[in-house]
C-alpha cells in the first residue's frame, strides 16, 4: 500500500485506537483518559491538514479492501469529503474539551469518552466513504455508537429516549440497505461518482429508482430528521450537552445531510434526479420541515427543546439547498453544512453551560441572565443572529446563496420559505436575547455552582467562544481561499461541470 | 505412506480426537476437564491442518478401512462440510473453556459433562463427514441421544421437561429419516449419496423418502411449526450446554437437509422449494415476535434461534434461480449464528450466575457491572441484527441481493423485517441493561474466562463480516452446489 492510502486509515484509527484504549481504562485514570482524548483529536486534524495539502496538490488518498466478489470497501478523500472531515474534526477537538470540563467528577467516563470517540470514528468514514455499502457500514455504526451515549444517564427517561431513537434510525437503515441492494442489482456498482452513475439505465428502470430514491431519502431523512421522522431527536435531549452538540453539530444529523448530498449529487446527479422529478418533493418536503421546526421551536419552554426544533428546521436548510437543482443553491447547502455546526454547537454548549453552572434548563428562568454570564451569552447571541441570519455572520452567508440560487432555478417560493423561516427564527431567538440582557436578574439562580472569578469552568467557556469566533470568521471571510464558502463552491463546480 | 495418504487419513481425526477424548474422560474422570480442553484443541488443530490441502487439491474422499463404496463407510469433505467442521471447532472450543470454568464448583457434572460433550462433538463432526445416508442416521442418532443427555445434567423439573420432550422429538426425527433411507436403499440398491445422486429418479419411492427425511430433519432443525421443542430445551439447559445446542447442534440437521437438496433432491421437487421458504418466513416473523415479548433473557435467545433458523430456509426457494449465491448467503448466516448466538447464550449464562436470575427487566445497570459481558452481547446482536460489519450482514446481503436479482420481493421484505424486529428485542436487553433495577440483586462474581470466551465468540461473528473472501472461498471449493450454479447473477 502506498503512503497515500494510509493516511485515510490513520485518521480512522485516530479516534478508533484512543476509543478502545479508554474503554480498558480504569476510571480514576482521568489524566491518561484526557491525554488520549486530546491526542487523538489533535492527530486526527493533523492528518486531515494533510490531505488538505495533498488533494490541492493533486494527491488522491484512497484505500481500498474486497469485500465481496466485485464490492469493494473503499475510503477516499475527495472535495466534498474533506468539507465534512474538517467539519466534524474540528468540531470534535472542541467538543472533546468541553466534554472534559462538563463531565468533570460524574460517574462511567470511561465508557462515556470510549463511545464518544467511536461516534466520531464513523463521522469521519461516513465523511471519507467511497461508495454507498461503505456508507452504510459507517452509518450504521454511528447508530450504535451514539446509543450508548443517548442513555448514558441510565434513567427510565433515558432508555426510553434511547428506544425511540433507534426505533427511526435502525427502522431507517433497513429501507437504506434495501434500496442500496437493489440499486446494485440494477446497477453493479455503488461507487460515488460526479454527477451520478444512474443516469446511463434503460427508461424503463425509471419507476424503481424513483422507489430506490425514496428509500435512501427516507433511511437518511431519520438521521437528518426531516419532517415526519424527526421525532427522535427533540426526545434524544435528555443525553448529556457534550451528546446533544455531537448529535446535533457534529456527526448524527449532520450525517443524514451528508447522506443525502451524496444520494443527490454522486448517485442519482442532481439533473438526472430532477429529470425523475424527485427533487422538486425533496425541496417541499425540506421547505416544510424549515417551517413546522420553527413553529414547533417557539412553542418550547425548555431551552434545549427548542434547539432542538431549531435543528429540525436548520438542518434542512442544507437539503433544500441540494434539492434545488442550481449550482448557486447547492453552494448555499453546501456551506451550510459547516455554517450550520459552527452555529448549533455553540448554542448547546451554552445551553449546557446555563444548566451546569446556575440550573437553568428553561427559557423562562433566563431573565438577566447575561450579567452573570456575559462570555456565555455573547457567544451565545452571535449565534443566534447567525441563525437568524444576520449578516455578517455564517448563517447570512448560506441564506444568501439559497435566495440567489433558488431565483436562479426560477423557484421563487423558496424566497417566501426563506423569508418566513428567518422571521420564525427572530421569534423564537429575540426573546431570550431580550431576556438575557434587558431582563432583571433573579435573587436567586435554580441551582449555582460557584467558580471563583470567572463565571464558569474555563473548559466549559472556551469552546463557545471558539465556535461563535470561527462562525463569524466564516461569515466575514467567506471570500477567502480555503474558506467553507469557496470549498463548497469548488465542490458545486465539480458536480455541475459537464464532462 | 505419501503425503496424499497422511492428508487423507487426517479426514478421520475430527472424529477420533474427541472421540478417543470423550473415552478418556469416562474412565478417568477425575481428569475430565484436562482431557476435554486437550481434546478439543487437538481437533482444532487437526480442522485447521485440512483447510490448505482441500484449497490445494480440492474435496477429498477418503475409504476406511480401503473398502470403499457402495460396502465400506466413505468419509467426503468439500469445502462445505470444512467450513461446518471449523465452526464447530471454534465454537466448540469456545463453549469448552467456558465450561470448564463454569462447572469448576460442580465435580459431578463435570464428570458428566465432558464425556457427553465430545460424544456430541465426535457425531457432528462425524456428520459433516459421512458420505452415506445410513452412516448419518447413526450421527444424527448419537448426536441427539448426546444433545438431551446434555440437556438434562443441570436436573431440576424444568431441565428433564424440557430434556424429555426433546428425547421424543429427536427420537421421531430420526426415524422419520431412517424410513427414507429405507426406502431409497430398497428402490435404488445403495446408501452412498455420490450413487444415489446418479441412479435417483423423480417417482413415488424418492418422494415418500424425500418427504420423510425432510420432515425428520426440519423436525430435529426446529423449523417453524416444528420448533415447539426448541425453546424450554435450550432455554432450561446449563449456558454452555444452550450454546451448544443453539449454535452447532440445529446446524447439524439443517445441514443434511442442504445435503440433500443440492445432490439428492432438488431437481425433482421444485414446488416443495417455496413451501420451505415460506415455513422459513413464518419462522422468522413467529420467531421473532415471540422473542420480543419474553421477559427472560434465555427464552428471549432461544426464540431468536427459532428466527434465524428460518433465515435458513429462506435459501431454498432463493436458490431455484441464483443458486451459489443464495446458498453461500444462508451459509454464512448458519456460521455466523453459531459464533453470536453462543455467545449470546455464554452471556445470559453470565448474567444468570452474576444476579442469580435472567429477568430482563431487572437486569440492573449490568451495563456497568458486567461491561465486557454486555459489549458481547452487544456485538453478537450487531451480528443477529444483521448490521455491518458482521457475518450475519454479508448473509443477508448475499440473500437479498439473490432475492432483489429477480424482482422478488416478498422474501426481501421478510429479510429485512427479521432484522428490524431483531434489532427490537436484542436492543431490548441493551436497553435495560443501563438502568436501575427496582429490586437490585445479590451480585455474584462471574470468572473472567466465561467473560472473555463470550466476547471472543462474538468479536469473531463480527469479525467474519470484514474477512469475507476467504471463507465463501472455502465454502466453493468442490462447489457442492454446482448443479444449480447456471444463472448466478455478478
Amino acid at each position: 500500500m502506498t503512503l497515500e492510502a494510509w493516511v485515510p486509515l490513520l485518521v480512522l484509527c485516530s479516534s478508533l485506537v484512543p476509543g478502545l484504549l479508554i474503554f480498558g481504562l480504569d476510571e480514576s485514570r482521568i489524566r491518561l483518559r484526557t491525554t488520549l482524548n486530546l491526542a487523538g483529536a489533535v492527530t486526527k486534524l493533523a492528518l486531515v491538514a494533510v490531505m488538505i495539502w495533498g488533494v490541492a496538490h493533486g494527491h488522491t488518498f484512497e484505500v481500498r479492501l474486497t469485500f465481496l466478489p466485485g464490492l469493494d470497501l473503499a475510503l477516499r478523500a475527495g472535495p466534498l469529503a474533506l468539507l465534512f472531515l474538517v467539519l466534524s474534526s474540528l468540531l470534535w477537538l472542541v467538543t472533546t474539551i468541553y466534554a472534559i470540563g462538563y463531565l468533570e467528577g460524574s460517574p462511567h467516563r470511561s465508557r462515556f469518552f470510549g463511545f464518544f470517540s467511536l461516534c466520531v470514528t464513523a463521522t469521519v468514514g461516513v465523511a471519507m466513504a467511497a461508495d454507498m455499502l461503505t456508507f452504510l457500514l459507517f452509518y450504521e455504526m454511528l447508530t450504535l455508537a451514539t446509543y450508548p451515549l443517548v442513555v448514558h444517564r441510565g434513567t427510565e427517561v433515558a432508555r426510553r429516549a434511547g428506544q425511540v431513537y433507534l426505533a427511526y434510525t435502525i427502522g431507517g437503515g433497513a429501507l437504506m440497505l434495501l434500496g442500496i441492494v437493489w440499486l446494485y442489482t440494477l446497477t453493479g456498482t455503488l461507487e460515488f461518482t460526479p454527477r451520478g452513475f444512474v443516469s446511463e439505465l434503460d427508461p424503463s428502470h425509471h419507476p424503481a429508482l424513483i422507489l430506490i430514491f425514496i428509500f435512501l431519502i427516507t433511511g437518511l431523512g431519520v438521521k437528518a430528521a426531516l419532517i415526519p421522522l424527526h421525532a427522535w431527536l427533540p426526545m434524544a435531549m435528555v443525553a448529556p450537552a457534550p451528546v446533544s452538540a455531537l448529535l446535533h453539530a457534529v456527526a448524527v444529523v449532520k450525517a443524514g445531510a451528508f447522506g443525502i448530498v451524496r444520494v443527490v449529487y454522486e448517485v442519482f446527479g442532481v439533473e438526472f434526479a430532477a429529470l425523475l422529478g424527485v427533487t422538486l418533493p425533496l425541496a417541499i418536503l425540506a421547505a416544510a420541515t424549515i417551517i413546522y421546526g420553527s413553529l414547533r421551536a417557539i412553542y418550547q419552554d425548555d431551552l434545549k427543546r427548542r434547539l432542538a426544533f431549531s435543528t429540525v428546521s436548520q438542518v434542512s436548510y442544507i437539503v433544500l439547498g441540494v434539492a434545488i437543482a442550481s449550482p448557486i443553491a447547492t453552494v448555499g447547502g453546501l456551506v451550510h453544512l459547516v455554517h450550520q455546526g459552527l452555529m448549533k454547537i455553540t448554542l448547546f454548549f451554552c445551553a449546557g453551560n446555563l444548566a451546569e453552572t446556575l440550573g437553568i434548563h428553561k427559557v423562562s428562568e433566563m431573565n438577566g441572565v447575561g450579567r452573570r454570564m456575559p462570555w456565555t451569552m455573547v457567544a451565545f447571541t452571535i449565534a443566534a443572529f447567525g441563525m437568524i441570519g444576520a449578516p455578517p455572520v455564517a448563517g447570512f452567508i448560506t441564506k444568501w446563496y439559497l435566495g440567489l440560487g433558488a431565483l436562479d432555478a426560477g423557484q421563487h417560493w423558496v424566497l417566501v420559505v426563506l423569508a418566513a423561516s428567518s422571521l420564525l427564527n427572530a421569534a423564537y431567538f429575540l426573546p431570550i436575547l431580550h431576556a438575557a440582557w434587558f431582563r432583571e436578574p433573579p435573587a436567586t439562580w435554580p441551582e449555582e455552582r460557584e467558580f471563583g472569578r470567572r463565571e464558569t469552568a474555563r473548559a466549559l467557556l472556551w469552546p463557545p467562544l471558539i465556535t461563535a469566533l470561527a462562525a463569524v470568521l466564516a461569515g466575514l471571510f467567506a471570500a477567502m481561499p480555503f474558506s467553507p464558502l469557496e470549498w463548497a463552491r469548488f465542490i458545486a463546480e465539480q458536480e455541475f461541470r459537464r464532462p | 505412506m505419501d503425503t496424499a495418504v497422511l492428508v487423507q487419513s487426517g479426514l478421520t481425526a475430527p472424529i477420533l480426537l474427541p472421540l478417543i477424548g470423550a473415552l478418556l474422560a469416562f474412565v478417568m474422570r477425575r481428569w475430565a476437564t484436562p482431557i476435554g480442553l486437550l481434546s478439543v484443541v487437538a481437533l482444532l488443530g487437526s480442522v485447521i491442518l485440512q483447510v490448505p490441502s482441500l484449497f490445494a487439491d480440492g474435496p477429498q474422499r477418503l475409504a476406511v478401512g480401503g473398502w470403499g463404496a457402495p460396502l465400506g463407510v466413505d468419509l467426503y469433505a468439500d469445502g462445505l462440510s470444512v467450513a461446518m467442521l471449523l465452526m464447530t471447532a471454534v465454537v466448540g472450543l469456545g463453549i469448552s473453556l467456558y465450561a470448564a470454568a463454569y462447572f469448576r464448583d460442580t465435580p459431578a457434572r463435570t464428570q458428566a459433562f465432558w464425556p457427553l460433550w465430545l460424544l456430541l462433538l465426535t457425531a457432528l463432526n462425524a456428520l459433516f463427514l459421512s458420505a452415506d445416508i445410513f452412516n448419518l442416521y447413526v450421527t444424527l442418532e448419537i448426536l441427539g441421544l448426546s444433545a438431551v443427555a446434555l440437556t438434562a445434567i443441570v436436573g431440576g423439573a424444568d431441565a428433564l421437561v424440557g430434556a424429555m420432550r426433546y428425547l421424543l422429538v429427536s427420537l421421531l426425527g430420526s426415524l422419520a429419516y431412517l424410513l427414507g433411507v429405507a426406502l431409497l436403499y430398497h428402490a435404488y440398491g445403495t446408501v452412498d449419496i455420490a450413487l444415489l445422486a446418479e441412479r435417483i429418479a423423480a417417482e413415488p419411492a424418492t418422494w415418500a423418502a424425500m418427504g420423510l427425511m425432510s420432515a425428520g430433519l426440519m423436525l430435529k432443525t426446529a423449523l417453524f411449526p416444528l420448533h415447539f421443542w426448541l425453546p424450554p430445551a435450550h432455554a432450561s439447559a446449563a449456558a454452555p450446554v444452550s450454546a451448544a445446542l443453539s449454535a452447532l447442534v440445529v446446524k447439524g440437521s439443517f445441514y443434511l437437509l442442504v445435503r440433500f437438496w443440492v445432490e439428492l433432491f432438488g431437481e425433482i421437487a421444485g414446488g416443495v422449494a417455496t413451501l420451505l421458504g415460506l415455513l422459513g418466513a413464518a419462522a422468522v416473523l413467529w420467531g421473532s415476535i415471540q422473542a420480543l415479548i419474553q421477559t427472560r433473557l434465555k427464552l428471549l435467545i432461544a426464540y431468536s434461534t427459532v428466527a434465524q433458523i428460518g433465515y435458513l430456509f429462506l435459501a431454498f426457494p432463493l436458490a431455484v434461480g441464483t443458486g451459489i449465491m443464495a446458498w453461500s448467503g444462508v451459509l454464512y448466516l448458519a456460521l455466523s449464528h453459531a459464533l453470536a448466538k453462543a455467545a449470546m447464550f455464554l452471556v445470559a449464562g453470565n448474567l444468570l450466575r452474576f444476579g442469580g436470575h435472567d429477568r430482563i427487566a431487572d437486569l440492573d445497570r449490568v451495563v456497568q457491572r458486567l461491561p465486557l459481558s454486555m459489549a458481547a452481547f452487544a456485538l453478537a446482536g450487531v451480528s443477529i441484527v444483521g448490521l455491518p460489519p458482521s457475518g450475519g450482514f454479508i448473509g443477508k446481503w448475499l440473500l437479498l441481493q439473490s432475492a432483489l436479482t429477480e424482482g422478488r420481493w416478498g422474501w426481501a421484505i421478510v429479510i429485512v423485517l427479521g432484522g428490524v424486529m431483531a434489532a427490537a428485542y436484542v436492543f431490548k436487553v441493551v436497553g435495560h441493561a443501563f438502568t436501575e433495577s427496582e429490586n437490585p440483586h445479590q451480585a455474584q462474581p462471574v470468572p473472567a474466562t466465561m467473560e472473555w470466551v463470550a466476547f471472543a465468540l462474538a468479536a469473531a461473528a463480527v469479525l467474519m463480516g470484514l474477512i469475507v473472501s476467504q471463507p465463501l472461498g472455502l465454502l466453493e471449493i468442490g462447489n457442492p452446489f454446482g448443479i444449480q450454479t447456471e444463472g448466478a447473477a455478478p
